[in-house]
């Protein structure tokens, strides 16, 4: 029962992590309509501005993750400013290939910056607790109360201000919008900085709790994201939230059920994903979208 | 001007250069090598363009596709065929692989009558995952360790040949009636539908084609690296693949042989810079989506592939005078 509980703690630390990532998606899906393919190696970025800030300007915790954040915030919007926009009116073909292309060249460009793996210090305490046989330490404490946290303060910029109402009129009509007074383009940008500063929140915890770093993690755990985004319904913030909580409990199941073998981690999730598409392409808490012929 | 005998001549030439240059070793081997992997994206990128380009489907994951191709072959040549058949039965183990590859394409066909764009893109990529994710965890074919074992079966002249079928075959299917329904389907599949497009069929067809000569390419592949594993068949690869469709141009097979040349070629000059080859590669990549994104030879196609009852259209029909249409009026 313990090794349960113990297990489901894992989920939740890695699923709140996806969950962090998955917004990012949802959002840019969101108010543009289009998969940001390259938001999972922004993911990989953040982890790598947290290792440049922990090592070369030792900093400690908050203020590596505020700068890592703001980073890949900056990140977020510059490709948006010099990718994206240029390609608004453009067939969807050219933005997913133009998202593609983004991808890889983050991923090689850290790659030829930084080839080796580099391994992040740790910034926090390593202290632990039992709480009734199952082990806590405190940077599972620091994930799930940081993720919750950022997940709350997005929840409610999203339903109770003005930004996030120009944000969501913006996903229903995009045409008629600018009509009624809202800087469509500065909403936006805005959007891609909120959602690459998430993906860079939840890079940096990746660093922490798994500390080995490379410029290629940000491809599988880009997609698992993705999928995440998927499952709950892209496009819905509590879906993203949802998918990604259910794919860490996914992933850690999987490998902690014992007769499966845990080499069949990516087939079960990406099996899923494709279950998932052809049955309900929606999502759980997604609605469908009907297109006029 | 398109006179009859230039194609089949140049074609005839072309074969016998591919002949004559291992043979006389006019070209030191790296070049031939280049020539052998020009040959073998060029059939990748033909088939791709298929689908992509032909018919305005969104397949992102061309590489899975060539990994069933490079596996099978592999696993018949050094498992099954004995030592000595290899050179002889090579045409068959490469048809094999392509045909296993068909087979898994077809598959991938199905959820393409739901969905497009976007999702199609995420569906073949997974699909691609999954292939990579199923090969390694096949223990048997050494899993993420890789399959080596295979002969150098993949020559100059093989590739040659394969690469004039893959072209002339799929230039035959575009221009025929079920390339008429793929060009239908890229431009309005519900019209097209309404037309008496028989959709799924063509659907099929096109995915099971394409996904062939993929495979085709994956099995040459595998015969010339001598050592595969799954690695080298993900989002890369396929990107790869994408780059060079797109490069030469949606919808035209000359721009996809120009496109699969110059990317090759481009790849192998440019080794000098290490890892920033790599960075560049995407960069042209996007760039190329924001300035040009119909490719280099746009929808245009070169006059010897187009069939000649294409290239004349017919006249319009001479206008009628008074009395002719008065006259039609009134026997009708």
């Amino acid at each position: 029962m313990t090794y349960l509980i113990q297990q489901l703690l894992n989920a939740l630390q890695l699923g709140s992590i996806y969950a962090l990532i998955a917004l990012g998606y949802t959002m840019v899906y969101g108010v543009l309509i289009m998969i940001n393919f390259a938001h999972g190696d922004l993911f990989m970025v953040g982890a790598f501005f947290c290792f440049l800030a922990a090592t070369y300007l030792k900093l400690s915790f908050v203020p590596t993750l505020l700068t890592s954040m703001a980073g890949v915030a900056l990140l977020g919007v510059l490709i948006e400013r010099l990718a994206y926009k240029p390609l608004r009116q453009a067939p969807r073909v050219s933005v997913v290939i133009t998202a593609l292309g983004v991808g890889i060249f983050l991923e090689n460009f850290t790659n030829a910056l930084c080839p080796y793996p580099q391994g992040i210090p740790p910034l926090l305490p390593s202290a632990n607790w039992s709480v009734g046989g199952v082990s806590v330490s405190a940077l599972q404490v620091l994930i799930l109360a940081l993720s919750a946290s950022l997940m709350l303060m997005l929840d409610f910029m999203v339903n109770r201000t003005k930004v996030g109402m120009a944000m969501r009129a913006i996903s229903w009509d995009k045409t008629i919008v600018p009509l009624m007074g809202v800087p469509v383009d500065t909403v936006i940008s805005l959007t891609f900085a909120i959602g690459a500063g998430l993906g860079g929140a939840a890079g940096v915890m990746y660093g922490l709790a798994y500390p080995v770093i490379d410029s290629n993690m940000g491809i599988m755990v880009g997609w698992k994201a993705f999928i995440a985004a998927v499952v709950g319904g892209i496009g819905n913030i509590r879906g993203a939230m949802l998918g990604g909580l259910i794919l860490g409990a996914v992933e850690i199941l999987v490998v902690a059920i014992p007769g499966v073998p845990s080499t069949y981690r990516d087939f079960i999730v990406f099996s899923l994903l494709l279950v998932l598409l052809i049955f309900r392409p929606y999502g759980i808490l997604g609605r469908p979208r009907s297109v006029k012929i | 001007m398109a006179r009859r005998w230039i194609l089949p001549a140049l074609l005839a030439l072309s074969f016998i250069l591919s002949l004559a240059i291992p043979r006389l070793g006019w070209l030191n081997d790296y070049n031939q090598l280049i020539l052998v992997y020009i040959g073998i994206n060029i059939i990748l990128t033909v088939s791709l363009n298929l689908v992509n380009g032909y018919m305005g489907e969104f397949s992102v994951g061309h590489a899975g596709l060539m990994a069933v191709g490079a596996y099978v072959s592999a696993l018949l040549s050094v498992r099954v065929v004995a030592p000595g058949l290899g050179p002889w039965l090579f045409p068959l183990i490469v048809t094999a692989g392509g045909l296993a590859a068909a087979l898994i394409g077809m598959v991938i066909a199905l959820p393409s009558f739901k969905t497009r764009g976007d999702y199609l893109a995420i569906v073949t990529l997974a699909f691609n995952m999954i292939v990579k994710s199923v090969i390694e965890n096949i223990d048997a074919v050494g899993g993420p360790r890789g399959f080596m074992g295979m002969d150098k079966l993949t020559t100059l002249p093989t590739v040659f040949c394969w690469t004039v079928v893959a072209v002339w075959v799929i230039r035959n299917f575009v221009y025929s009636k079920y390339g008429r329904g793929v060009l239908a389907i890229r431009e309005d599949e519900i019209a097209g539908e309404l037309m008496s497009v028989s959709t799924r069929k063509v659907k099929f067809l096109a995915f099971g084609l394409s996904s062939f000569f993929a495979g085709v390419a994956g099995a040459l592949f595998a015969h010339v690296l001598l050592f595969i594993n799954p690695g080298s068949f993900g989002l890369v690869k396929s990107t790869e693949v994408l780059i060079m469709v797109y490069l030469g141009g949606i919808g035209s097979l000359a721009g996809s042989i120009l496109g699969a040349t110059i990317y090759t070629v481009l790849l192998e000059k440019l080794r000098w810079m290490g890892a920033w080859r790599m960075v560049l590669m995407p960069l042209m990549l996007v760039l190329l989506m924001l300035f040009r994104p119909r490719g280099i030879m746009g929808l245009r196609e070169l006059r010897w592939l187009v069939p000649r009852r294409d290239l004349k259209l017919p006249a319009p029909p001479a206008p009628r005078s008074a009395e002719e249409v008065a006259r039609g009026a009134a026997q009708s």
